[in-house]
């Protein structure tokens, strides 16, 4: 069965409104001591058994980060974190760089399996081992590299993807094996000291993956890391690099999901991205963080960093994203569009529902002649949910000929939830275009009736009428990651009408 | 068969439906008459089920079912459809993704199988076929960008596919030029048989002409004052409801 279609079903299994992927895996781990110093960030460097520069690049982050304070601008409420009252490193105890699956803990490779997500390699052939797993003729499989916690416990198709000159690792793995390239792009897009949480996550990041494609190669399947928070008091920093050399293609794909627990946790990722002459990188992400309960009580506060540099000419950076989870988002995957006709998209669908608040958006900065971005920004309200949408188009003086078009809906469900536009636009060119359009609808009540006198019931109806508002978004995701996404929207607004 | 015994019914404490009493076999087509403001659409969406309009007395069947308790979409399944007035729009939800989840979900609820993708655009051709549409209709949003006429037309097509026991047409031919006309009539003609009955809702007679009605009722003030054949249409055309009322 293939790999989505799993996922799917472990979606439809689904019973009851509620989070149907918050259970916890007993398993034995391993903890640095709680709390945040400068020994905490050489035991993480330590246990990765790092080269002297990439601690000495964390130890700047580290210093950095203790003389900044914490963004206060968006449009979030939380109380304030204690980052002393935190672990920053806990791995599952196994044999260091598992060989093969067959030496993964097989508590891991059952937490994974219950996800729906496969790490067992579906070739054609190999139906052996009980898995029962053989992709459909025709259907192309998908690499994943399992993040659990604060480790890499798997990566599938290493070999086949290295025959095309493809690396795709973990980030500890690439720093061991490939430290020339990491060296060479960690933090060229987003340095240490860029802000609160991505100088916190250079102190403290580790895992995440790293994908290399080289000059001219077309990666031949999508490329996917599952990120799981597991252990109790965590955060999760992880940070992913990706680097398409001149004319190379890749699609990448990101997952998350997180146990039920009333205290909150955070998760501050970096992610970078590198495009040169004429490369595509399409980003891709279904984000599922456990939300909190119904009162807003517990969840994932997800403070991340993405940012991709489109360097080389007519390279091109695309990001899509479906936001279901998280009790807080703060995040705007942005581009910087060095290359002379490079391109950003930032395609986003941002849900919140009960207690949920989502500040998020994108950046476009315009450099390059005849750069082009389009920003399409769908936000849904529920509940008590607060969505808000920011975004930056900055156009240099050089960037003749720019092009930016930006659309940004928002639908209310119900009269107790927010939606909010904050679309800042700085433009120091003549030649450039910039358009900028914003619509706010409801949820209609004849609508509804519409669709129930039909015969689908109510929250059929919300479902249908949700991923209609949302199709210009959904579109853009890998096809079979776009049903899943549908039904995830689906059931993030069970309960969220009548 | 519908049959409706004494319904009375008020929307914001406004009694509008005032003792409605109103059977129609198996089989036939019943066309119901009136001037603005007697209650013909809240008829039709107290028998479907909107939210808004209290029902305060009486009841209504349709095959043997309480149709009054039941949810919408439970009406729906059971056989009963209502051609909108005006039909809604949904915007980015597919004609075809519509009509074929509709179309599931009430086999669903029926116990029936499910039709796929192929085997649902097969049944929405030959429909569309028989209807004069094109294909083309499948691919747009549901109503979004639709002339009235399309709008009339898609909720007959959607009525060709769900094979409804029982069809209400709220002022189906409101807004319609005399080919749309003919296209919708045509529709509900097609329709007629042993298992299909309508209820037709209409101010005007010329609908009747295309579509000829078993029994006329005439609705004012929240009552039925005069049933009647085909005939007593042509007659309230030639005189007026006014006529009607006089002497009811």
């Amino acid at each position: 069965m293939p790999a989505v279609t799993e996922t799917i079903e472990t979606v439809q299994q689904a019973t009851e409104s509620g989070y149907k992927w918050g259970f916890e895996t007993d398993i034995e781990m391993e903890f640095a001591p709680k709390g945040l110093n400068e020994d905490i960030v050489r035991f993480i460097s330590a246990k990765k058994n790092e080269p002297e520069w990439l601690l000495e690049w964390r130890l700047r982050a580290f210093a950095a980060w203790k003389t900044m304070e914490e963004p206060r601008w968006a449009a979030v409420k939380y109380a304030p974190i204690d980052y002393q009252d935190s672990y920053y490193y806990a791995a599952p105890k196994q044999k260091v760089g598992p060989k093969s699956l067959d030496e993964v803990d097989p508590e891991l490779l059952k937490t994974y399996a219950k996800l729906g997500i496969p790490l067992r390699e579906q070739e054609i052939l190999a139906g052996v081992e009980g898995a029962g797993s053989v992709p459909a003729e025709g259907r192309m499989p998908i690499a994943v590299d399992a993040v659990f916690d604060s480790v890499s416990v798997a990566t599938s198709y290493k070999e086949r993807l290295g025959k095309e000159g493809i690396i795709f690792c973990s980030i500890s793995e690439a720093v061991q094996t490939h430290p020339e390239l990491v060296r060479k792009y960690l933090g060229t897009v987003v340095p240490q000291g860029d802000n609160f949480f991505a100088a916190l996550n250079s102190a403290v990041f580790t895992d995440g993956s790293f994908v290399y494609i080289p000059k001219g190669v077309r990666c031949p399947m999508e490329l996917s890391t599952y990120f799981r928070i597991n252990a109790k008091s965590t955060g999760q920093f992880e940070r992913t690099l990706i680097v398409a050399d001149e004319g190379s293609h890749v699609s990448y794909l990101e997952g998350c999901t997180a146990p039920m627990r009333d205290e909150n946790q955070l998760h501050a990722a970096v992610v970078e991205l590198v495009a040169l002459d004429d490369a595509t990188i399409k980003y891709s992400t279904v984000q599922n963080w456990y939300p909190g309960d119904a009162e807003g009580k517990g969840g994932i506060y997800n403070f991340v960093t993405k940012r991709g540099a489109c360097r080389g000419a007519r390279s091109k950076i695309s990001w899509t994203q479906v936001e279901t989870g998280s009790a807080i988002t703060w995040k705007y995957p942005s581009c910087i569009l060095q290359g002379e006709d490079s391109v950003g998209e930032f395609y986003s669908v941002a849900i919140t529902n009960n207690y949920q608040q989502a500040d998020t958006g994108t950046k476009m900065f315009h450099i390059g002649p005849r750069t082009r971005s389009t920003i399409v920004s769908k936000g849904i309200s529920a509940g008590h949910g607060q969505n808000t949408y920011r975004g930056l188009v900055r156009i240099g003086a050089k960037a003749h000929g720019a092009r930016n078009f930006t659309q940004c809906d928002s639908l209310l469900i119900g009269d107790l939830c927010g939606a909010h536009t904050v679309p800042y636009i700085e433009n120091r060119c003549v030649s450039a275009k910039v358009e900028h359009e914003a619509t706010t609808s409801r949820i209609a009540e004849d609508q509804l009736f519409y669709c129930r006198q039909r015969g689908l019931t109510q929250e059929e109806a919300v479902g249908l009428i949700v991923n209609g508002f949302c199709r210009e978004v959904l579109k853009e995701l890998p096809m079979e990651f776009a049903v899943e996404a549908q039904k995830l929207l689906q059931i993030s607004l069970e309960g969220s009408v009548g | 068969m519908l049959k409706i015994e004494g319904l009375t019914a008020e929307i914001d404490g406004k009694a509008i439906l005032k003792g409605i009493d109103l059977e129609v076999p198996k089989g036939e087509v019943h066309a119901i008459m009136g001037p603005n403001g007697s209650g013909k659409s809240t008829l039709s969406y107290v028998l479907s089920g909107r939210d808004g309009y209290e029902v305060t007395g009486g009841t209504a069947s349709f095959n043997g079912h309480d149709i009054l308790a039941m949810e919408p979409e439970e009406r729906a399944a059971a056989g009963l459809f209502l051609a909108f007035q005006y039909p809604v729009e949904l915007p980015g939800v597919g004609n075809a993704t519509f009509l074929r989840t509709a179309l599931n979900a009430q086999r669903k609820a029926r116990g029936e199988a499910e039709l796929d993708a192929m085997q649902f655009l097969k049944l929405a051709r030959e429909r569309m076929k028989a209807l004069s549409m094109s294909d083309e209709m499948l691919k747009r949003g549901v109503n979004v960008g639709f002339s009235g006429g399309e709008k009339k037309r898609n909720e007959i097509l959607q009525m060709a596919l769900l094979k409804p026991g029982l069809a209400i047409l709220d002022e189906t031919d409101s807004g319609l030029d005399i080919d749309a006309l003919k296209i919708v009539a045509d529709g509900v003609n097609a329709m007629r048989g042993p298992d299909f009955s309508a209820l037709v809702i209409t101010h005007y007679q010329r609908l009747l002409d295309y579509i000829v009605p078993d029994r006329v009722h005439v609705l004012m003030g929240g009552r039925i004052v005069k049933s009647g054949g085909p005939e007593l249409a042509k007659e309230l055309e030639a005189q007026g409801y006014g006529a009607v009322q006089a002497a009811a």
